[in-house]
């Protein structure tokens, strides 16, 4: 390790200012501080810092998606070898599915840090980690058709007008992967719709067998198909049709326990986004109205995009409340109005992705409603100590 | 019916080298330095040139905004250096003590009992005992001209590595109570102490104060966050606080009629081979009790105060006017071969992203380092869980950077100051200077109100 410090240390001063190299000084410092963490010491106030920063936090939420990522992985091979009624070794099935699904992903960092490193370098900042999330989710929640150019454009167009003209990580209003996936939703609606798009090669009409359709089970429950809907159990483990990584409940929930246990992900919301659920859930059995209506609120928990949206996307603390009753509120909402949009708009069976994008517009003003209830206590404390004088 | 005051939120940082109950020796004080930084906003102007002598007690320098308040020399002795740093600001009056201390007799004829108000608050002036004082909201010497709601005092030290208050104040109740009597005099306003819970207080015998007990981890010692409990400062009140050790200096003064600055404070940090108790006087050159043979390795960052508010000194530096401790801990000046991805069983972090939360008894040793680089707010949360106040600690950071005085005022900028804050700086993920930025934004209030 002592050679790469050596070699860093002599090439550092053309990157600095007046180096030839200047230009790239933001995407050397990158690279740098992913190598080594920086000797920059206290100078200021507190001695004394703690460990954690924000490579650490990203770190402990790429862990996160792992699970979902590797089960996404062999998923896709399972539907491809479900629909020629092939068999095939578990090992077969895995591999397929990483041939298809790690283009996705190459395509989302790529396109993505592109953008960030060309504006940290016009603005003179560091490069923010943020975007190491944002490139994860992307290829998650994207169904396994979709055209790989379709993915970049939909990532330059997340990362520029989600995050970049706000002002970069910590700035932006909504959350950037689920942005990119709304751009494609309402860009090219038959990529990432319908029956087709979530097994490998039925966009190309693979000759599948008899009977198979590819339906997600969202999509026979907005059809009234109650019947075809998996029972709780397969929907837990998640070998159905779907997005990449939204399928395995047990692979998200494995995310959701690192994240809450290392205490990066907000339990607050995660609670309250499945209890809004549920609420909305019984309220709709309460009416009954039709077979939609009628499923039980565990098993609108169980399909679709509600748990990987619950657990990785809602949570995400730029683009959520940021105070603790706030996220309560927030959370409560963005599941009640998951399911809500879910069975009530037909055009659309997935309703999380645009209910988090909705709450993410709304979660200022719940802050402000929070932090206002704070100032109005403090000011009538004001008050009444002035009418004593 | 004793009412204990529970906090929840806040956090004790297990650092290595907490203080023994053990007596170091120091060698007698030769050098003494006060440094003016000490006193929040003020600038000051001398009294008295290089090379001259003064005597213990004697006016050393005052604050030129406001002449009346005076700051004495803690020994007899000569001045030695008016160090002067960028701009020729004043950065330290160094005197050379004397071995025997020759105090200022000025006051020595003075009948305490018979004193007016007034007289009262012109002796403390005189005598530079008022620099003792401090005022919130900003922390500062008190405007002698203003009337305040209440004096606090915090009688127990909640920061990391902070000393035993207990072994400090041991012998002390006389002086504190001749202090009390004297602030009883001046003005009759309620004077809050508080207490650690469930412990043993030289307070609970003393007169004239009312005592709360407070429990959890710090920062319930803050003295600040016991008024925020007790009673929350208002927009346009003013508190005075004042720490019990400076009571005993203002006790000793009354009783024996002069001017003894001499005090006890803790020798701590994981780079001291034998942590301790120590008994020296107000700006002591450090060297008197901290010898090369009691100090691991040489990389080290010397601190007066504790490690969250402490101030950076030299190796031959000296202490601080109001602090009660040294601290010594590594520095943190070296790279990290991917320390981002470690697993990190020996590194602290009140987040559990680090296998070191799994060893819950563990204690660490913490250097300078930052641990990564300064990054726009992205998560959210985290102060909230250090500070024990009905505040929103985030956006009143981010109220600070923008320099929204009337944000400020409504979410409570008058209750706190930047040490009540930092632990807020400790826990950021983004690394923003909480402390820095609370400060300035406390001194452009002042500044708009004046």
């Amino acid at each position: 390790m002592e050679k790469l410090r050596n070699f860093l240390d002599k090439i550092k001063p053309h990157f600095q200012k007046g180096g030839k190299f200047h230009f790239l000084h933001s995407t050397f410092d990158a690279f740098e501080t992913f190598l080594f963490v920086p000797n920059k010491v206290t100078t200021t106030g507190s001695h004394i810092r703690d460990a954690i920063d924000l490579k650490r936090t990203m770190s402990v939420v790429i862990l996160a998606l792992i699970p979902p990522l590797l089960f996404g992985m062999y998923n896709v091979g399972y539907q491809y070898y479900k629909a020629i009624g092939q068999d095939a070794s578990f090992l077969e099935t895995f591999w397929f599915g990483f041939l298809k699904v790690l283009p996705i992903i190459v395509v989302s960092y790529i396109s993505g840090l592109s953008v960030e490193f060309l504006f940290a370098q016009i603005r003179g900042h560091e490069v923010n980690e943020g975007f190491l999330v944002s490139g994860m989710l992307i290829p998650l929640i994207m169904p396994v058709n979709i055209p790989l150019w379709m993915v970049a454009v939909a990532t330059i167009f997340a990362v520029i007008f989600g995050k970049e003209v706000f002002g970069g990580t910590g700035m932006n209003i909504f959350n950037p992967a689920l942005l990119a996936r709304a751009f494609i939703f309402f860009a090219y609606p038959k990529h990432i719709s319908g029956d087709s798009p979530w097994t490998y090669g039925l966009t190309e009409g693979i000759k599948t067998i008899d009977g198979f359709s590819g339906a997600t089970p969202l999509a026979n429950a907005a059809a009234y198909h109650i019947d075809k809907i998996p029972d709780n159990l397969t929907l837990f483990f998640g070998l159905i049709p779907g997005s990449i990584g939204e399928t395995s409940k047990l692979a998200i929930l494995i995310g959701a326990f690192i994240l809450l246990i290392t205490g990066v992900g907000s339990w607050r919301i995660m609670l309250s986004t499945i209890l809004g659920g549920l609420f909305m859930g019984l309220i709709f059995n309460l009416f009954s109205a039709n077979p939609f209506m009628q499923l039980s609120p565990i098993t609108h928990l169980l399909m679709g995009g509600f748990l990987f949206g619950t657990v990785y996307m809602a949570t995400d603390p730029v683009t959520a409340s940021q105070t603790n009753i706030g996220k309560y509120i927030y959370g409560f909402l963005i599941g009640s109005f998951g399911i809500l949009l879910r069975v009530i708009n037909p055009a659309y069976p997935e309703g999380m992705m645009l209910s988090i994008l909705l709450m993410n517009a709304f979660a200022p003003l719940i802050d402000h409603y929070v932090v206002e209830a704070n100032i109005r206590k403090r000011v009538k404390r004001w008050s009444i100590n002035q009418k004593n004088i | 019916m004793t009412k204990i005051i529970k906090l929840k939120k806040g956090l004790n940082i297990p650092l290595k080298g907490k203080p023994l109950d053990f007596w170091i020796s120091s060698d007698p004080v030769a050098e003494v330095g006060i440094c003016p930084d000490d006193f929040i906003s003020l600038t000051p102007k001398p009294l008295i040139k290089e090379n001259e002598k003064i005597k213990a007690g004697s006016p050393l320098f005052f604050d030129k905004d406001r002449p009346e308040i005076i700051i004495s020399s803690p020994v007899s002795g000569t001045v030695k250096q008016i160090l002067r740093g960028p701009k020729r600001k004043i950065e330290y009056f160094i005197i050379e003590a004397d071995a025997n201390i020759e105090y200022d007799d000025r006051f020595s004829s003075i009948n305490f009992d018979s004193l007016s108000p007034e007289e009262i608050k012109d002796f403390l002036l005189k005598s530079g005992l008022w620099a003792f004082l401090k005022q919130r909201p900003y922390n500062i010497i008190p405007d002698p001209n203003k009337k305040p709601e209440a004096i606090f005092i915090s009688a127990f030290d909640t920061a990391p590595l902070a000393p035993d208050m207990e072994i400090i104040l041991k012998d002390e109740a006389k002086y504190m109570q001749a202090a009390i009597n004297i602030f009883k005099k001046l003005i009759d306003v309620p004077i809050f102490v508080g207490l650690k819970a469930n412990k043993n207080s030289v307070f609970e015998q003393m007169k004239g104060i009312n005592i709360n007990y407070f429990g959890g981890p710090h920062p319930a010692g803050n003295v600040g966050i016991q008024i925020h409990h007790i009673r929350p400062i208002n927009k346009g009140e003013i508190i005075w606080t004042i720490r019990p050790e400076d009571l005993v200096i203002i006790g000793k003064y009354i009783i024996n009629k002069k001017y003894d600055a001499s005090r006890i404070i803790a020798i701590t940090g994981s780079q001291i081979k034998q942590t301790g108790y120590v008994k020296t006087i107000l700006g002591a050159n450090v060297n008197s009790f901290l010898k090369d043979e009691n100090i691991i390795d040489t990389n080290n960052r010397f601190i007066t105060g504790n490690v969250l508010t402490g101030r950076k000194i030299d190796r031959n530096g000296y202490l601080g006017f109001f602090d009660r401790m040294i601290s010594v801990i590594p520095e943190g000046n070296k790279y990290e071969f991917l320390g981002w991805a470690l697993p990190g069983f020996n590194k602290f972090s009140l987040s559990r992203t680090f296998f070191s939360w799994l060893n819950k008894k563990k204690e660490y040793v913490i250097d300078t380092n930052y641990h990564g680089g300064e990054r726009a707010y992205v998560v959210t949360g985290q102060y909230e869980q250090v500070l024990p106040m009905d505040i929103f600690p985030q956006y009143l950071v981010k109220a600070a950077i923008v320099k929204d005085i009337d944000k400020l005022e409504k979410l409570g900028i008058y209750e706190v100051v930047e040490e009540d804050m930092a632990l807020c700086e400790f826990v950021c993920t983004s690394k923003i200077e909480v402390q820095k930025i609370i400060r300035e934004a406390l001194d452009l209030i002042r500044k708009e109100m004046s």
